[in-house]
């Protein structure tokens, strides 16, 4: 008799916890998943791929057999430092708003004398051959800012068309899902399975959306580019994929970037 | 040859701390490719740390351990400026050295 | 056969004095297991190839996180505050081949090593350390997750 009371006790002590502890174990997820994030900051492979464009740059290639080093990111030829904050801007000698990505591939073609059509198309065989080599120099041009905050420029008149290229691009919506990039990225708050979605039609914040690519993905040990990101947004989405260095996606990173104006980047990150 | 590793050596107070990014694929053996068949096991076995000749620490590696692998370990008795070389040898006989200086 | 020993032995003079200088032992220059171990397919084995069974031991941590975001890098650390520790094992209970990684611990080098492992699932993580010839374990569960589309 005893016992069947306290059996009684327990059961229901045992289903209030359920339902409190659904509520905590989210937190406790949260928080694990945190610690997991946390921990995996020491020793980011990001450092591999950053060491390999650091090893390229300096690098004689290519058909003028000559290296990287006065390329013009737009800050000067040769200075890297604070550039990738600045990118997309608007770059007088190509007539063109570039991205950090499109303009590497301007160097490539003026000082090193690769065909720009070449490094387009191998650009779409993400991370191999001539990619990979893109990849790691991409890498290296942006840890030079890391720590620094975004300063996207918006003077030019192409800058600023772009910016609202790109917020269009932002909320349209299509393909079979009828989907936007603002379904996921449009409001505060929402998540799909661990991954947070962040915000991305204003600042959201130090090292969080734009801010965070490039980065290394440790569930298939890729370094991922911001022009990967979009190409993989857009599949995931279910739409045709943008052209590697297509206007749609450098409209996108201009939006972006300049919403996040002010916030620190923490290039590169290490995400799942 | 092998890419190389980032190593980075540390003095705090008489410890020193060694952290090393191996750039290795780190295949297992038992994935499957888009034909079915099992991609070859390629992995670090054996990792070797010596410090000014002595071996500072020794590990045997399975493919469990993750793709571009991330070591940490710390010893005692080194100097700043003193130089930590770092090995690893593979399953199908490559390897690579590195060192760095303490700092 | 005593004597090609001695004299491979001798042949190996700097081998020999560290030895004679106590800075390593003959067992710490050897390898800790054979490669064979690294073929196991449970626990149990992966213990016997160590050595047997090994007793429990708070001076002995796991440092992994509770839930990892993905199984293919988790971050694996083992700590020993037990006194001669010379070797640190890292079992993952439920993968295919349990033993995952051996340290061997010189004297003058802390017990301590972090390194990064596959995970196949949610599991234990076994640590065995072997301090002046006994072993001794700690086991962490860990809880393996997948991760969102994006991110």
């Amino acid at each position: 008799m005893n016992k069947s009371l306290v059996q009684k006790q327990v059961l229901a002590a045992a289903a209030l916890l359920v339902c409190m502890g659904a509520a905590q174990a989210q937190d406790a997820t949260a928080e694990g998943i945190a610690k997991y994030r946390e921990m995996l900051q020491d020793g980011n492979p990001a450092e591999l791929f950053e060491m390999k464009g650091e090893e390229l740059w300096t690098q004689k290639r290519g058909p003028k057999n000559a290296t990287l080093e006065k390329c013009d990111f737009g800050k000067g030829p040769g200075v890297i430092k604070g550039a990738f904050v600045e990118l997309p801007r608007y770059f007088a000698d190509t007539g063109r708003v570039q991205d950090l990505e499109t303009r590497l591939i301007t160097c490539m073609e003026t000082l090193q004398g690769f065909k720009s059509e070449d490094l387009y198309k191998a650009a779409d065989n993400y991370g191999k051959g001539e990619s990979a080599n893109m990849v790691a120099l991409t890498t290296y041009v942006a840890t030079a800012s890391k720590g620094m905050d975004f300063a996207l420029p918006q003077t030019n008149e192409k800058e600023k068309t772009m910016y609202e290229v790109g917020k269009r691009l932002f909320f349209a919506r299509g393909g079979p899902h009828d989907f936007a990039c603002a379904t996921c990225h449009g409001v505060d708050g929402q998540r799909i399975r661990l991954q947070d979605l962040p915000n991305l039609t204003q600042n959201p914040g130090d090292g969080v959306g734009f801010a965070a690519w490039p980065a290394y993905r440790v569930s298939n040990a890729q370094l991922w580019t911001m022009q990967k990101r979009l190409n993989d947004c857009y599949r995931q989405q279910r739409f045709p994929e943008p052209k590697f260095g297509s206007e749609a996606t450098i409209a996108l990173a201009v939006y972006m970037g300049v919403n996040s104006k002010g916030s620190e980047s923490i290039v590169p990150s290490i995400k799942r | 040859m092998a890419d190389p590793m980032r190593i980075r050596a540390a003095l705090a107070g008489d410890e020193t701390t060694v952290r090393v990014l191996m750039a290795h694929i780190m295949e297992t053996g038992i994935r499957k490719d888009a034909s079915g068949a099992l991609i070859p096991a390629h992995f670090i076995q054996d990792v070797e740390a010596t410090h000014n000749g002595k071996s500072v620490l020794k590990a045997m590696w399975s493919g469990a351990v993750s793709q571009n692998p991330f070591l940490s370990f710390k010893f005692r008795g080194a100097a700043k400026g003193d130089k930590v070389v770092v090995k690893w040898v593979d399953n199908k006989g490559n390897s690579r050295t590195d060192e760095a200086t303490i700092a | 056969m005593k004597n090609t020993r001695r004299s491979a032995l001798k042949a190996t003079g700097a081998f020999a004095t560290l030895v004679s200088l106590g800075l390593i032992t003959q067992s710490q220059a050897q390898a800790a297991v054979d490669r064979a171990s690294f073929a196991v397919k449970t626990l149990d084995d992966a213990l016997k190839a160590i050595g047997g069974n090994a007793a429990t031991s708070d001076q002995v941590t796991v440092v992994s996180p509770d839930i990892a975001e993905n199984g293919a890098v988790v971050p694996v650390g083992v700590v020993s505050k037990l006194p001669n520790t010379t070797e640190l094992y890292i079992i993952i209970e439920k993968n295919p081949t349990p033993l995952a990684a051996v340290f061997m611990i010189p004297a003058g080098t802390l017990p301590d090593v972090q390194t990064r492992v596959k995970m196949g699932q949610s599991t234990n993580v076994v640590a065995v350390v072997k301090a002046d010839g006994k072993l001794f374990s700690a086991t962490k569960e860990t809880k393996v997750t997948l991760g969102g589309c994006g991110g």
